[in-house]
C-alpha cells in the first residue's frame, strides 16, 4: 500500500507544507476534542463521586475567548491557501505553451511544431509550461495529483493550467469531472523529460508532415477565405488586397482592443476564439458587423491553430 | 374535558390508539401520524439509497470494476446521490422528529397548518414514486449534481422526471418549513420566550428559513434544465450563447445551504440529548442559538467554494474562501459549547448519548477536513477527489444520520410508548461508528493520492485502500440493519415506556408516552428556562 505521492512540480511541494500545515491543526483540534470527551466521559460519568466543584455560569468570556481563537487560526490558513492559490493560477510570462482539447472520452494534445499526442503529454522539466485548455462536448477536468494541481476544461472557453515540472518520470493524468460512461477511461501520462531529451522528442514526432500549428493555421486561414477580409499572408496582414473594411490581425495578440460598446478588452486566446465562433459577443469598433461565425464550420483543434497562426502574426514574436 | 383527563390522560389511549383504520393513517391531520408516515417513507428509501451505496462499494473491490459495466455503475451512484440526498437527508430530522416535537415542544396542540402537513407528505410520496419511476427505468447517469452540458446535451437517461422529481420534493420540503415557521412564531404555550426554546426548536427554524428561501431557486433551475434538455432553449449551451457554469452558481446557491438543511436539525438534536445525559444546561445556550442562525445566513454566501476549479475569478474564489472559514466559526463554537456541557456533568451513556458522542467526534473530523477544502491551493488538490466524498459523509453520514439515530432513541419512547432494549442500541451505536470510520477514513488517504470520485474503475495503486473501504461498509450496513429490527421489535414487545424515561426537560416529556392526540390535557404554562436540569451536588458560583 503506496501512501505517498511524489512531488514532480515547482508547487507541490508548497502544496504539502499548506496541507500538512492543515493535518497538523486538525489533528490538535481533535486531539483536544477527543482528549476532552474521553476525560469529561471518565472524570464526569454519572457513577463518579468526584465533586464537581463551582459550575460555570457566566460563559460569554470562554465563548468570545474560543471564537477568537477560531477566527485568529482560520484567517491564517486562509491566507496561506489564498496565496498560493494566487500564484498557481498567474503564469510566468516565458511559460511555453501547450494546447489541450478534451472529449469523450479521450485528452487531445498538440503542442506548437505541431507535435499531436492522446491520452499523453510530453513535457520539458524545469521550465514553466502553460496549458490553454478547451472541450469539444461535456466539462472535463485536468488533474496531475503529481503536480497537485487541476482546472476544469470547459466547452466554449479557454481555461489556462500552469505548473513547472521539476522531476523527469511518468505521472497519472486524470479527468476529475464526471463526464459520461468513459469517465474513467480518460487517464493519461504526463511524461516529464530534461530540456534536451524533450527538444529531441520534439524533434522526432515533428517530421509527420503538416508543419507547426502555427503554418497549420495558415492554410486554414487560406482555406476558409479568412485572407479575403482580413488580408493577405506575410506583411503583417496587409489590407492592400482587401475590399472589405475588416480589421488587420497583424499584432492583434496581446493588445488592446476597443470593443463597440466601448469597452477595452486585452486580445488573449480565448478573446480570437470568441471572435471566429461567437463574433457577435465581443465586436471590435468602427467596423461594420459582418465578420460570420465559423461554429460548425471550424473544430477546436481548427480553431486553436487559427489562434497560433494569428498569435504569429505579432509584431512581437512571442516566445 | 373531564377532571381525571386532566390528572392524567387514561392509560392505552394516545394518538396511536385514535383510529386503527388505514383510512384513519391516509387522512390523518394529526402531526405525530404524519411524523409517523413520513418516518416509514424515509427509512424505505434510506435503505434504497443505502443498497445502491452497497453496490458501488462492492463495484470499487476490484481495479477494473466488479460491476461490469461503467453506465450501470454511474446509473447506481446516481441514485444513491439522488435519494440520500432529497429524499433522506434533507427531510430527515425535521419531517419525522421535527413534525413530532415541534407542537409538542412548543406546548401545541398540532402545528399551525396541520392539513398542509399532510399535503406536504402526500407530495413528498408522490416525488418519490417519480424519482423510483426516472431511477428503475433507465435511470440517470448524471451524478446527483446534474452538471451541464453533460445533463442537458450528452447524457442518456431520465433526467427530466428526476428533475422533476425533486422539484415536487421541493415544494414538500417549503411546505413544512413554512408550517414550523408559522407555528414557532404563533402556537408557542403561554410563558414560552424565544430564549426559552429548546435549541432543537431554534435550530428547525433555521433549518425552515433556508428551506424556504433556497428551495425555489433549485425549482427554477431545475425546470431550466428540463426545457434545456427537452427543448434546447440555450441557457447552459455555450454553442447557442449559454454559460454552463450559469447552471452550477445556481446549484450550489441552492445546494450548499441544502448541507447546512440536513446538518443543522442534527445539531438541533444534539443540543438537547448532550444536556440531559450529561445532567446540566447546555452550556451558553445564546451562542449555540445565534450560531445556528449565523450558520443559516452564511451559508447562502458560501456556494463558490464548490468552484474553485471551475473557472470562476480569480477574487471570487478569494472571496468565498474567506466566507467558507467564517461557515465553519459557528459550527466550532457548538461543538466547543457541547464539551462544556458535559463538563462537570453527571454523564450517563445510554444509546442517545453514545450516538451524541459519535456525532460530535465524526462531526469534528468532517468539519476540520472541511477546512482542507476551503483553503484556496489545497482545494485545487482535493477538488473532485476522494477527499471530498470522505469529508462530506464525514459531516452528512457520521455527523447527521447519527444525529438523526441519536434523536430516534431519545425520542423513541415518546413516539411509541415503548422502551428500545438498551444494550442493543448501545452495541448498534458502537457498530455503526467503528464501520463507519473504516468505511471512509481510507478515502481521505485515496484522496490525497488523487483518486478521482465517480470512477468505476482506478489504477492498481488504489486497491488496498479501497478494498479497506468496502469492507468497512460491510460492518456499517450491519450497524444500520441493527436498529430496524431491534425498533421494530420494540414496537411489539418492548416494555412499556414511562411518561419521562430520561428524566429530561422540555414539554414533550410533561405529557404521556405515547401523547394523546390533543397532546397536552391543559395548554402547559411556561416559567422555567430550557435545559433546567437540577444540578446534582452542584453549589453555585457567583463570578
Amino acid at each position: 500500500m503506496r501512501l505517498w505521492l511524489p512531488q514532480a512540480s515547482s508547487s507541490a511541494a508548497e502544496s504539502d507544507y499548506l496541507m500538512l500545515a492543515l493535518v497538523l491543526a486538525a489533528c490538535a483540534v481533535l486531539a483536544l476534542v477527543f482528549g476532552l470527551i474521553f476525560v469529561y466521559v471518565f472524570k464526569y460519568r454519572a457513577g463518579s463521586g468526584r465533586d464537581r466543584g463551582a459550575i460555570m455560569e457566566k460563559t460569554w468570556r470562554i465563548e468570545v475567548a474560543w471564537t477568537a481563537a477560531t477566527l485568529l487560526v482560520f484567517f491564517g490558513l486562509f491566507l496561506w491557501g489564498g496565496d498560493l492559490y494566487v500564484r498557481l493560477f498567474r503564469p510566468p510570462a516565458n511559460a511555453l505553451q501547450i494546447y489541450i482539447v478534451g472529449k469523450q472520452w479521450m485528452w487531445k494534445a498538440e503542442h506548437q511544431g505541431g507535435q499531436r499526442e492522446i491520452n499523453a503529454l510530453h513535457v520539458p522539466a524545469g521550465r514553466p509550461v502553460q496549458l490553454v485548455m478547451t472541450s469539444e462536448d461535456v466539462i472535463h477536468s485536468f488533474f496531475v495529483p503529481a503536480f497537485r494541481t487541476k482546472r476544469d476544461v470547459l466547452p466554449g472557453r479557454y481555461e489556462t493550467l500552469w505548473f513547472e515540472a521539476t522531476t523527469p518520470g511518468k505521472y497519472r493524468l486524470f479527468c476529475a469531472q464526471l463526464c459520461g460512461a468513459g469517465h474513467a477511461q480518460m487517464i493519461g501520462e504526463i511524461v516529464v523529460m530534461p530540456e534536451p531529451d524533450f527538444q529531441d522528442w520534439l524533434a522526432m514526432n515533428g517530421g509527420t508532415g503538416s508543419g507547426s500549428m502555427a503554418e497549420q493555421g495558415k492554410i486554414l486561414y487560406m482555406r476558409n477565405g479568412c485572407s479575403g477580409c482580413h488580408g493577405g499572408i506575410g506583411a503583417g496582414g496587409a489590407q492592400s488586397a482587401s475590399t472589405v473594411p475588416a480589421p488587420s490581425l497583424a499584432g492583434l495578440y496581446g493588445s488592446p482592443v476597443t470593443l463597440d460598446n466601448g469597452e477595452v478588452v486585452i486580445a488573449d486566446e480565448g478573446y480570437i476564439r470568441d471572435c471566429i465562433l461567437v463574433p457577435e459577443k465581443r465586436r471590435v469598433a468602427s467596423y461594420p458587423p459582418i465578420m460570420p461565425s465559423f461554429s460548425g464550420i471550424l473544430g477546436e483543434e481548427d480553431v486553436l491553430k487559427l489562434v497560433a497562426f494569428i498569435k504569429s502574426l505579432a509584431p512581437e514574436v512571442q516566445r | 374535558m373531564s377532571v381525571a383527563e386532566i390528572e392524567a390522560p387514561k392509560p392505552g389511549r394516545s394518538y396511536l390508539t385514535e383510529g386503527l383504520t388505514i383510512r384513519s393513517w391516509l387522512f390523518t391531520t394529526d402531526h405525530k401520524r404524519i411524523a409517523i408516515l413520513y418516518l416509514i417513507t424515509i427509512t424505505i428509501f434510506f435503505f434504497i439509497g443505502g443498497i445502491a451505496a452497497a453496490f458501488v462499494r462492492y463495484n470499487l473491490i476490484a481495479p477494473e470494476g466488479m460491476i461490469g459495466s461503467a453506465e450501470t455503475y454511474n446509473r447506481l451512484f446516481t441514485m444513491h446521490g439522488v435519494v440520500m440526498v432529497w429524499f433522506f437527508l434533507v427531510p430527515a430530522v425535521p419531517v419525522t422528529l421535527g413534525n413530532f416535537l415541534v407542537p409538542l415542544m412548543i406546548g401545541a396542540r398540532d402545528l399551525a397548518f396541520p392539513r398542509i402537513n399532510l399535503l406536504s407528505w402526500y407530495l413528498f410520496v408522490l416525488a418519490g414514486a417519480v424519482v423510483l419511476y426516472a431511477l428503475f427505468t433507465g435511470g440517470l447517469e448524471t451524478g446527483w449534481t446534474f452538471y451541464t452540458p453533460f445533463s442537458t446535451l450528452y447524457s442518456r437517461g431520465n433526467v427530466a422526471a428526476a428533475a422533476l422529481a425533486i422539484v415536487i420534493s421541493g415544494f414538500s420540503s417549503i411546505a413544512t418549513g413554512l408550517n414550523f415557521i408559522i407555528s414557532i412564531h404563533r402556537l408557542r404555550a403561554p410563558g414560552m420566550t424565544w430564549y426559552k426554546m429548546p435549541v432543537f426548536l431554534w435550530s428547525l427554524y433555521a433549518t425552515s428559513v433556508i428551506l424556504v428561501l433556497a428551495t425555489p431557486v433549485l425549482a427554477m433551475l431545475l425546470l431550466l434544465l428540463t426545457f434545456e434538455r427537452i427543448f434546447h432553449i440555450g441557457v447552459f449551451d455555450p454553442a447557442a450563447g449559454g454559460d454552463p457554469l450559469l447552471f452550477q452558481h445556481l446549484f450550489w446557491f441552492y445546494s450548499h445551504p441544502a448541507v447546512y438543511i440536513m446538518i443543522l436539525p442534527g445539531m438541533g438534536v444534539i443540543s438537547e440529548i448532550v444536556p440531559a445525559f450529561s445532567s446540566k444546561p447546555l452550556f451558553g445556550y445564546k451562542f449555540v442559538v445565534w450560531c445556528s442562525i449565523a450558520i443559516a445566513v452564511i451559508s447562502f454566501l458560501v456556494w463558490g467554494h464548490h468552484m474553485f476549479v471551475s473557472g470562476q475569478s480569480l477574487f471570487s474564489a478569494l472571496v468565498f474562501s474567506l466566507l467558507s472559514f467564517m461557515v465553519a466559526i459557528p459550527s466550532a463554537i457548538k461543538v466547543f459549547n457541547w464539551l462544556g456541557t458535559m463538563h462537570k456533568g453527571f454523564i450517563r451513556f445510554d444509546a442517545p448519548m453514545l450516538y451524541a458522542i459519535g456525532f460530535i467526534g465524526l462531526f469534528t473530523v468532517g468539519g476540520l477536513t472541511g477546512l482542507f477544502v476551503a483553503a484556496l491551493a489545497a482545494d485545487v488538490h482535493f477538488h473532485d477527489t476522494y477527499f471530498v466524498i470522505a469529508h462530506f459523509h464525514y459531516v452528512m453520514v457520521g455527523g447527521m444520520v447519527s444525529a438523526y439515530f441519536a434523536g430516534l432513541h431519545f425520542w423513541w419512547p415518546k413516539i411509541t410508548g415503548r422502551n428500545y432494549p438498551e444494550m442493543w442500541g448501545r452495541a448498534a451505536a458502537l457498530i455503526i461508528f467503528i464501520g463507519f470510520n473504516f468505511t471512509f477514513f481510507p478515502q481521505f488517504i485515496l484522496g490525497y493520492l488523487g483518486m478521482p470520485r465517480r470512477y468505476h474503475s482506478y489504477p492498481p495503486e488504489f486497491q488496498d485502500l479501497n478494498v479497506l473501504s468496502s469492507a468497512g461498509a460491510t460492518i456499517l450496513a450491519a450497524g444500520y440493519l441493527l436498529p430496524l429490527f431491534y425498533l421494530t421489535w420494540s414496537l411489539l414487545r418492548g416494555e412499556r415506556a414511562s411518561a419521562n424515561p430520561w428524566g429530561a426537560t422540555g414539554l414533550e416529556w410533561k405529557t404521556s408516552s405515547p401523547p394523546p392526540s390533543e397532546n397536552f390535557a391543559v395548554t402547559p404554562v411556561v416559567t422555567e428556562p430550557p435545559y433546567n436540569y437540577p444540578l446534582r451536588e452542584a453549589t453555585h458560583s457567583h463570578v
